[in-house]
């Protein structure tokens, strides 16, 4: 079990927006207090000077005043205007989820569609039927902004509405209110709340370009919007200065905002701190027996691999012989995935391994090693066959990719060797196959395709990480024997990697069990029963593993494993 | 039997997804019965309509025809407090992914405070109960201050049961609750499984897709295959002399079962050598 450690990240983009946006806030609570009757106070137009430092406008009206004065009324209608858009919006978008079937079709395709209005055309319509002023310029603003923060919030309450635990709650029978509060909102906070500092951002904007031109705020109240509409005639008469006050401040509130939504959107990652204990080391239970190094096909050597000082797998030596299929069983956090990649070359960024002795074909993995050399030397075969392929392209495509990029072979001819590797694993209508796209392609099917492809470059050893695991039993009995037949026809040494001893059992002929990074016991398949095995660990192992012989009910059995076994554990 | 004594009853339900000429019928007239106290196992592959079956009998799928009655209860069609009765005191669902059933912002107690009392969930007022529980699942009772990511796939997965059996269901639907564990993980939910649904004599549907999962588990075991069920019967009878050719396909694929052979058998002999394209 791991300590809860929810930690702060500050990080400067975050600090510097807050502060910025502090300063703008002082300024706002401030300025009307302090400067409001100095900022009315009217004379002749002047230039800067000591006492003007941005001059004054045409009613002599010091500019650097009134911008300051201006940012209360500015500040309060965005925050108006963000407050309808995001309340609105958030109403709506998870709304739309707890509706049922056609209802919510039509609510989505309807905010879609107002999504694909212009905002601040929406904006100028509403604030024209309105009339002009501030409030209908907040209004205006506000519901402008309401369809783009109702789609994305939709999309993700999309997302968290089809988690399990919300459809746990309501067959609890939790009301939609609760729901939405205590289980959606949470879970969208972070993406929420960044979204929310882009639409003040924009909302400032959008307010400021509404009294520019007019619409917005009326005299005598001003806004930098108003400002700006003012200075316009000095502008085009050559006394820019005037224009300095009011834009420099939108600019600067319009960075605070960014900066903050961007720092929250970095620290949005709850879970990045938790540490992981380091797991315990268990005694092995064998020693690998190598003998002539020639005689292996891929020769590892006391492998380590480690994440952030905690080790992952510690020490691991093996060797996989000519034409032999090799297993590697174990749970998840076993190690056995990682031991596998180090083999490809494929191990995750973020990791470091390191071993005395590295080799496949060999080839010495530890140095430089061409990528041609590598792709004809090792083939994989991932676990599911749904995402190894890239839904928008044919087969046929990403099948002689490899190929034509490693080989430099025409189309046709990669094309040619493909066919002859579908009918090779049995695919039924391999032409038909290339042609068309991997969904409409079974599970079992699309797996033979990603067998013919790792096949198609007469690969010296397959690694095979779990290729059954995502098929059903009469399928995977099928790849299985596939799989066999091309180990015996073509002479294929294979890494075969599972979590289920019954699958490795049968394929097998020699079988390494792994438990926490190490190899714990290494044996020949057909002596893969309670009775042979010797270490602890694998007997326990067979044990847990439901077997079809077994007598009923459960039988049950110490596993020597803590209940987190999650512990030093990577997904890759 | 006399038909009251059978507390879920299915009756040649139709399940359809989608509406019109692009409806996809799932399930086709799946009739079964589960007397009350009995377990029943459904297995089958994937797309066999297994996770249908269970959607439909909490009610979150409407089937188009047939009807399934729990409790005397017809599930589609019973609404308000009868419904809310049915949610909380005599139906309970416990779902596959331990990963994706608990809410990461909700620590472990107040998880099971919601499912006792779905209104307030106070942790404090329920405390001895959740405590209660999590002890019978096996988890410290310290455990209801933490949240889900402090825990491993397999105490998740106590916490799910615990939380679906919490408010006392008369009936539980288990979908696939351990095909995201490790073995030994498998085997300690299945033990504890077992030994609760014999204490709390549950009724319990049991879908899986591993047929040694289902078999130790189950008094009787329905095979499912494209939306129908085709075989079923008491679990030693079943899998000892499986009568439908579709059951005794699924028995033989199992690796290590006596009649499973990994023999690819003879194929057309292309060499290493002749399959290189001039």
């Amino acid at each position: 079990m791991q300590t809860r450690s929810r930690r702060t990240t500050w990080n400067a983009g975050l600090v510097s927006g807050l502060l910025l946006f502090l300063a703008i806030v002082v300024i706002a609570a401030i300025a009307p207090i302090a400067f409001g009757s100095a900022a009315e106070e009217s004379g002749a137009r002047q230039g800067p000077s000591a006492d003007h430092w941005l001059g004054t406008d045409t009613a002599g009206h010091d500019m650097l005043l009134r911008s300051l004065v201006a940012t209360r009324l500015t500040l309060l209608m965005t925050i108006g205007a963000t407050a309808i858009a995001v309340v609105a919006g958030v109403l709506l978008g998870t709304g739309v989820w707890l509706m049922r079937g056609r209802t919510r079709e039509v609510c989505l395709r309807v905010i879609d569609g107002m999504v694909a209005f212009p905002a601040l055309l929406l904006a100028l319509v509403v604030a024209a039927v309105l009339g002009a002023g501030g409030s209908s310029a907040v209004v205006a603003i506000g519901i402008a902004g309401i369809p783009y923060f109702a789609r994305l919030t939709g999309n993700l309450a999309a997302k968290v509405s089809q988690q399990d635990y919300i459809t746990t709650a309501r067959l609890l029978g939790v009301k939609n209110t609760r729901i939405v509060l205590k289980h959606m909102l949470p879970n969208m906070a972070e993406p929420l709340l960044v979204l929310s500092a882009s639409t003040f951002a924009q909302s400032l904007t959008a307010i400021s370009a509404l009294s520019f031109v007019g619409l917005g705020v009326q005299s005598p109240a001003y806004d930098w919007g108003k400002l700006l509409n003012e200075a316009l005639p000095s502008l085009l008469a050559g006394r820019p200065y005037q224009m300095v006050g009011p834009a420099s401040l939108i600019i600067i509130t319009g960075i605070a905002a960014i900066l903050i939504g961007d720092g929250l959107a970095a620290m949005a990652n709850p879970r990045s701190s938790t540490k992981r204990a380091p797991a315990l080391t268990v005694p092995s239970g064998s020693v690998l027996q190598q003998d002539d190094d020639r005689s292996y096909v891929a020769t590892i050597k006391d492998l380590q691999i480690s994440a952030g000082g905690v080790p992952l797998v510690k020490g691991v030596s093996l060797g996989i012989k000519e034409g032999e299929i090799l297993g590697i069983v174990g749970e998840s956090g076993s190690g056995k995935t990682l031991t596998a990649m180090a083999l490809a070359r494929l191990l995750p960024d973020g990791l470091s391994s390191q071993a005395s002795k590295l080799t496949v074909d060999g080839l010495d993995l530890l140095g430089a090693v061409p990528a041609r050399r590598m792709a004809e030397t090792v083939a994989l075969v991932y676990q599911d066959p749904g995402s190894t392929f890239n839904p928008s392209l044919r087969m046929g495509t990403q099948l002689t990719e490899v190929l034509t990029t490693h080989k430099n072979w025409t189309k046709a001819k990669a094309r040619q060797r493909i066919l002859e590797s579908l009918r090779m694993v049995r695919m039924t209508q391999p032409e038909l196959r290339m042609k068309q796209h991997p969904h409409e392609l079974s599970g079992g099917m699309r797996q033979r395709a990603m067998i013919a492809a790792a096949l198609s470059n007469e690969p010296r050893l397959i690694i095979a990480d779990e290729p059954t695991t995502a098929l059903d039993v009469t399928v995977q009995a099928d790849i299985l024997r596939e799989l066999k037949r091309i180990n015996r026809d073509y002479k294929t040494s294979m890494m075969f990697i599972s979590h289920d001893i019954g699958v490795v059992r049968a394929l097998c002929d020699r079988v390494l069990v792994m438990y926490r990074g190490e190899i714990v016991e290494t044996i020949d398949a057909s002596n893969l029963t309670e009775v042979q095995v010797q270490h602890e660990y694998t007997k326990a192992l067979l044990a847990a593993t439901p077997d079809m012989s077994d007598p009923l009910p459960v039988r049950q059995r110490a596993v020597p494993v803590s209940t987190d076994s999650t512990e030093g554990v990577l997904h890759v | 039997m006399s038909e009251a004594q059978d507390v879920i009853q299915i009756k040649d339900l139709d399940v359809k997804y989608g509406w019109g000429r692009n409806s996809v019928q799932v399930l086709h007239g799946v009739s079964l019965n589960v007397p009350a106290g009995c377990t029943v196992g459904v297995v089958g592959e994937s797309g066999s309509g297994k996770s249908t079956l269970a959607k439909t009998l909490v009610g979150t799928l409407t089937p188009t025809r047939g009807t399934v009655m729990i409790d005397g209860v017809n599930v589609s069609s019973v609404r308000g407090a009868e419904r809310l009765k049915l949610r909380r005191k005599v139906l309970q669902m416990i779902p596959q992914d331990p990963f994706s059933s608990l809410n990461p912002r909700h620590t472990i107690g107040e998880a099971l405070a919601e499912a006792l009392d779905p209104r307030h969930a106070n942790v404090k007022k329920h405390r001895g109960v959740i405590a209660e529980w999590l002890e019978r699942v096996k988890i410290p009772a310290e455990a209801m201050y933490r949240y889900p990511h402090e825990f491993s796939g397999g105490q998740r997965q106590r916490v799910a049961i615990a939380r679906g059996l919490i408010p006392e269901p008369t009936v539980v639907i288990a979908d696939e609750i351990t095909s995201a564990l490790d073995v030994s993980v498998q085997a300690e939910i299945l033990s504890l499984i077992a030994n609760l649904r014999r204490d709390l004599n549950l009724t319990m549907i049991f879908i899986s897709h591993n047929l040694a999962v289902v078999r130790q588990v189950s008094d009787e075991v329905a095979v499912m295959y494209q939306g129908q069920v085709v075989e079923h019967g008491r679990t030693s009878e079943l899998f000892s002399s499986p009568q439908h050719s579709y059951t005794q396909s699924l028995l033989r694929a199992v690796p290590g079962t006596p009649e499973f052979s990994i023999d690819p058998g003879i194929t057309e002999p292309t060499s290493h050598e002749n399959r290189a394209i001039a």
